[in-house]
């Protein structure tokens, strides 16, 4: 495979990682706006162990997951008695603390970042990411699955039938950190470099998008969200010069052989979400077309 | 007297971030929604005004304009596109089957319209910052050995003005209470008679103008303007308004100016990379410890967003 590509699926597979981590919480209904937070916390633990303990990538990104997943347990049980946008304020205020913090220690780099010595190919991502898939697939389809999905659709309901709101709250939370934690570790060790500046406030954005347009109403929401929005741009930066050649030509103006500029990707994921918002606010992947899809499967196969 | 002329400083950045809390907590409290928007109005308005004072208004219509007109056109820029915005986002609220998620639909694309506005800037006129050139910022008043220039203490009257009517005309006019009502209980304040899609864009109208005022004024102190302005400025803002309660206006303008103090303050005895942990620290410190901010303003939102 060429660079550009292997570039790619490491990307998207992170990625997906990533976005199942953040899916898990608003699996609960709790919108955590700090994914960026916890994928730092896992990249620079994985990157500090890596180049001062010179361990291997197994055991750093195995602390990655655990370090992520210890402190967004540790911050679940204060920041979940906060609800709906309070929710969202506190987890991104999180995750500038964290990158505060970051920036002013001299043992992570500072400003400078860290650099990693170990590389890891991209069969590494895929895996991880293969198996963090069928992982949340499982867990959804187990009796906390359902705990879950009541939680999101009626706590009220969900805790009259028994259901432990708050520790599913928790759990869901505390996975989602680690899952986080593990994307960032493998970002660590696929870059063999971590600064600061890349764990910014877009990337929290940019991964409650992909969950939110995906769907969160399944487990193949994030797959598809992770999916759509790492390759629609790459998609976009092959025919965007196309697209603009045929559009000027069609009204005769001069200019056309110019590639257009770069943000007009942003700009098309941008009206893509807001019209995803208008039309389908439920996201791509919902729970009523897997079950019909899953329908005309078995039909055809008896 | 350095730090007197530090919370000086303060003061006058302050004023910026009050604006702009301002917006957001208008649009949280009466609407119950995290405007994400916000700070690309701000810069939208810096940006446009910088544009039309150096190419004129668009297609040839006007040669280059002179800097107060054409910061006027960026606050008018805002407006309407808060109005666009109000278009797409807003009138999508919707709450069907108690699904927690959905209340996120108005948040998640703002988003959206944060990715649209802030990237045609940058194919319009690129990523570089570009320098603004105002009033002479060489006029200064000094008092007691601390300098104020002219333009600082324009912009601290402004806002001080802005802020006042807003206050008034929510307490006094019919619109205002309208407004109020519909913050205390949208359903019951259509049944007696408020016409709330007709009064929601007032309160997108009021957002545009002060995120353009912000801008503008901005842009005159701090002589540049950039795409990425807004960042910052809109992150400040939203811990200005947390610390001063969710939809509260007079919590917004202590909490604004406030942080203003507080970054100026941790800049001169911790240095500038001190500043994003302190702020955030502080931020997070006051939504886990207490939720409703320093004032103690009620609830928002009532567990949904």
């Amino acid at each position: 495979m060429s660079g550009y590509w292997t570039g790619i699926i490491t990307i998207l597979a992170i990625n997906i990682v990533f976005a199942y981590g953040i899916y898990l919480a608003v699996a609960t209904g709790q919108l955590n706006l700090g994914g960026a937070g916890f994928q730092a916390l896992g990249a620079y633990a994985a990157a500090w162990l890596s180049a001062e303990h010179g361990l291997t990538p197994l055991l750093t990104i195995t602390a990655a997951v655990f370090t992520a997943g210890l402190i967004g347990f540790a911050l679940a049980a204060p920041i979940l008695r906060l609800k709906g946008v309070y929710l969202v304020l506190g987890t991104f205020a999180f995750a500038e603390v964290v990158a505060g913090l970051i920036l002013n220690s001299e043992t992570l780099g500072g400003a400078m970042g860290l650099p990693v010595p170990d590389f890891v190919d991209w069969q590494g991502p895929v895996i991880a990411a293969a198996l963090t898939a069928v992982l949340v697939g499982y867990l959804m389809s187990t009796r906390f699955g359902l705990a879950v999905r009541a939680v999101h659709d009626d706590e009220v309901v969900a805790d009259l039938m028994g259901v432990n709101v708050r520790g599913v709250r928790v759990a869901a939370f505390t996975l989602g950190a680690a899952l986080a934690g593990l994307s960032g570790g493998l970002y660590a060790h696929s870059f063999n470099y971590v600064e600061i500046q890349a764990f910014n406030a877009s990337v929290s954005i940019y991964v409650l998008l992909f969950v939110l347009l995906g769907g969160a109403q399944t487990a193949w929401g994030p797959l598809a969200g992770a999916a759509f929005f790492t390759l629609l741009p790459e998609a976009l930066r092959a025919t965007l010069p196309a697209l603009k050649q045929t559009v000027y030509g069609a009204l005769g103006l001069d200019g056309a052989g110019t590639p257009p500029d770069e943000s007009w990707r942003f700009v098309i994921l941008g009206a893509a979400v807001v019209a995803m918002m208008a039309l389908r606010p439920e996201g791509l992947i919902t729970r009523t077309g897997v079950a019909a899809l899953t329908a005309r499967l078995g039909g055809a196969r008896r | 007297m350095l730090l007197i002329q530090q919370m000086v400083n303060g003061l006058m950045l302050g004023s910026v971030y009050v604006t702009v809390a301002v917006a957001f907590t208008l649009t949280i409290g009466i609407l119950n929604f995290l405007n994400f928007t916000i700070p690309t109005l701000f810069m939208l308005a810096g940006m446009m005004g910088w544009s039309f004072a150096t190419y004129g208004m668009p297609f040839g219509l006007t040669g280059p304009l002179p800097w107060p007109l054409a910061l006027a056109g960026g606050v008018a820029v805002a407006i309407m596109a808060s109005l666009v915005v109000e278009r797409f986002t807003f009138r999508y609220l919707k709450t069907r089957y108690g699904d927690s998620t959905e209340h996120a639909i108005p948040l998640v694309s703002s988003l959206g319209f944060l990715l649209i506005l802030e990237n045609l800037v940058r194919i319009g006129h690129g990523s570089d910052a570009q320098r603004f050139i105002g009033p002479s910022s060489d006029i200064t008043v000094t008092i007691g050995g601390i300098f104020i220039r002219a333009p600082q203490l324009a912009s601290l009257a402004a806002v001080a003005a802005l802020v006042l009517w807003l206050a008034w005309m929510l307490r006094a006019t019919r619109t205002g209470r309208a407004l109020r009502a519909m913050a205390e209980n949208p359903d019951a304040a259509g049944l007696l008679g408020v016409d709330t899609r007709k009064v929601a864009p007032v309160v997108f109208m009021l957002t545009g103008l002060l995120c353009g005022l912000a801008g503008a004024l901005f842009a005159v102190n701090y002589g540049e303007v950039s795409p990425q302005m807004g960042e910052d400025i809109g992150a400040k803002a939203i811990a200005g308004m947390v610390l001063g309660g969710l939809g509260s206006l007079w919590g917004a303008v202590a909490g604004g100016i406030l942080i203003g103090m507080i970054e100026m303050l941790t800049i001169h005895y911790f240095g500038a990379d001190s500043v994003q942990a302190v702020v955030w620290g502080m931020l997070l410190l006051t939504l886990l410890a207490r939720p409703q901010g320093l004032f103690g303003h009620h609830a928002i939102g009532k567990g949904k967003l």
